[in-house]
């Protein structure tokens, strides 16, 4: 199946990547090439067989209490912050 | 060079100090980076405070099964106060702010951090060429892959610059180097080893596990990673047995099923001589061999595409440029921001499966490729389920051909994605895997690999520990690095 330019850009948009005019052609290359790949999936007969999420059957998602388990450690996190102020992340103006 | 297991044992009897082995190992380190590019960072500075004080403690009496022994992490594991990449741009300045579960335990342990391995950028890659930090090269030749994307673990162990490396495996990202690199890569059952802190890819496909020199040193640094942790939502109640002592269990009767799926036209023939040579040891050693099918196990590749990149493009969404992690500069708004700080910082693998993984999950697309998908998987899933009803054991190789050229797959993703394809099953279906060493194929090193059901990594081991007692395969270490 080949992708068209416009799709892979609708792609990269939905993403929120940011693709040069030179990615563009490779990423079309490419997708097309995984999906014509994945396509041989179509032939495997799956009629009534349950779509299977996690690799251990029957294993639900455990659930913990409700309850404050780490400390105050905003100031720590934030020396990986690109941009911060009073304890605050900074981004680029969102409303004007 | 001693296995980790000697090392160990050396520094409980004092035969020489932790300071010794660390400035040692360093040098060794220091050397082999121009030519191998094993590392991202190395711990000098830490690792020596850490192995004066482990000298302390030993001296004093006490200490922990692995106290003042070096290891390295994969740059996927959080280690507080020191950067973590991923191989990445993206986090070419991210300092952890906490360890990993599996680095904690290791600490406790009384492991000491020597440094981080190379890695493909978010484990994405089976050639260690899509590093931000530029491709590490085999040990037994300069010019091939050492496969990946643990491919910085695998090299470092092969040149024993380390007794041992933990790694991750998604679709074969323990193993596979492990083969190229001929040492031996353990990946534990699904929920076995925590996630916790171990930089997500595929959540339900990442486990982490471990390179050594073989399967006793497996055992050992598996039995201090693993375990029950509250911290990772998909991790496995269960008691960890002591594998160090589970390993000398014999395998006369052990069943082993020759999965015929892996014995297919992409195999290399000396490959194929290698690992048909090493079944014949087995029997020797009392386990009987019977051929066994897994019909849709060739579906495991193009299964693997979807919901590795479905689940990739899902984790990788929290590169966002706010709180971490690259951001680009003077964004004209929030979307230019999102969009141009993930666009430099994600390399083109990167790239391309989160494209990939977005197409899948996209409004139209889902039922046919990520449904799709999850339903084969559940038929491979099954295929496993009923063989390790007649068998213990499956084997087969753990790669088709040996190590590549670096530059020989890069044009075309599928070429490269093939390499996992004996390896993905075993992550699909969650299962315990091993690759060890077993021969050599025009000088390169040639992989085994073991499976098991879930939380047989007991057996698994015992296996591979009783095929390396009969044989030498795991004790060549390539020239130069002796």
């Amino acid at each position: 199946m080949a992708l068209t330019r416009e799709q892979i850009a609708s792609i990269a948009t939905l993403a929120r990547l940011d693709l040069t005019a030179d990615e563009v052609p490779l990423y079309q290359e490419g997708l097309s090439r995984i999906l014509e790949f994945v396509g041989a999936l179509e032939r495997a007969d799956t009629a009534d067989v349950t779509p299977m999420a996690h690799p251990l059957p029957g294993l639900t998602q455990r659930l913990r209490p409700d309850e404050v388990t780490e400390g105050d450690g905003h100031e720590r996190y934030q020396q990986n912050a690109p941009r911060t102020a009073a304890g605050l992340y900074l981004v680029p103006k969102v409303i004007e | 060079m001693r296995t980790l297991t000697q090392l160990a044992d050396g520094l409980r009897r004092r035969s020489f100090s932790s300071v010794e082995l660390v400035g040692a190992l360093l040098a060794r380190i220091e050397k082999s980076q121009p030519a191998l590019n094993a590392f991202i960072s190395v711990a000098a500075a830490e690792a020596l405070e850490a192995a004066r004080a482990a000298d302390r403690t030993l001296a004093a009496g006490g200490g922990g099964p692995l106290t003042g022994v070096p290891i390295a992490h994969k740059d996927i594991f959080c280690t507080a106060g020191m950067r973590t990449t991923c191989g990445s741009r993206m986090l070419d300045n991210f300092v952890s702010p906490y360890d990993a579960t599996v680095v904690a335990r290791l600490k406790r342990a009384g492991a000491l951090l020597l440094a981080k391995t190379n890695m493909d950028e978010f484990a994405m890659g089976s050639s260690n060429e899509n590093s931000f930090y530029g491709p590490v090269r085999n040990p037994w030749n300069p010019q091939m892959v050492p496969g990946g994307s643990s491919g910085g673990s695998a090299a470092a162990v092969a040149a024993r610059l380390v007794p041992g490396a933990t790694g991750t495996d998604t679709g074969g990202s323990i193993r596979q180097p492990a083969a190229l690199c001929g040492i031996t890569g353990m990946k534990p059952t699904y929920g076995r080893v925590s996630r916790y802190g171990m930089i997500a890819f595929a959540s339900s496909l990442d486990q982490g596990g471990t390179l050594t020199a073989s399967a006793a040193d497996a055992a050992l640094m598996l039995r201090e990673m693993a375990g029950f942790d509250p911290r990772d939502s998909t991790s496995v109640d269960a008691p960890v047995p002591d594998y160090v002592a589970a390993i000398e269990e014999p395998i006369t009767g052990l069943r082993i099923g020759l999965l015929a799926e892996f014995f297919d036209k992409g195999l290399d023939a000396e490959n194929e001589r290698c690992v048909r040579e090493a079944l014949r040891v087995l029997e020797g050693l009392g386990a009987r061999v019977s051929q066994v099918s897994l019909p849709n196990l060739p579906m495991s590749v193009p299964v693997y595409y979807v919901v590795a990149p479905a689940e990739a493009s899902s984790n990788l969404a929290r590169y966002d440029g706010v709180r971490f992690g690259h951001r680009c500069e003077n964004p004209r708004d929030l979307t230019d921001m999102y969009r141009r700080s993930r666009g430099e910082g994600f390399g083109a693998e990167v790239k391309r499966r989160i494209m990939t993984g977005t197409y899948v999950l996209s409004a139209g697309y889902y039922d046919a490729y990520y449904l799709k998908a999850q339903r084969v998987r559940a038929l491979i899933n099954a295929d496993f389920v009923r063989a390790f009803q007649s068998v213990d054991v499956l084997i087969g190789p753990t790669t088709p051909t040996p190590a590549f050229p670096i530059g020989a797959k890069t044009a075309d993703p599928i070429t490269m994605y093939l390499n996992d394809i004996y390896t993905i099953g075993a992550n699909l279906a969650g299962l315990p895997a091993i690759s060890v060493p077993c021969g050599f194929a025009a000088g390169l090193p040639v992989g085994l690999q073991i499976v098991g059901p879930h939380f047989s990594e007991a057996r698994v081991l015992a296996a591979a520990h009783a095929f390396q007692r009969t044989t030498d395969w795991h004790t060549r270490v390539p020239v130069g690095y002796a």
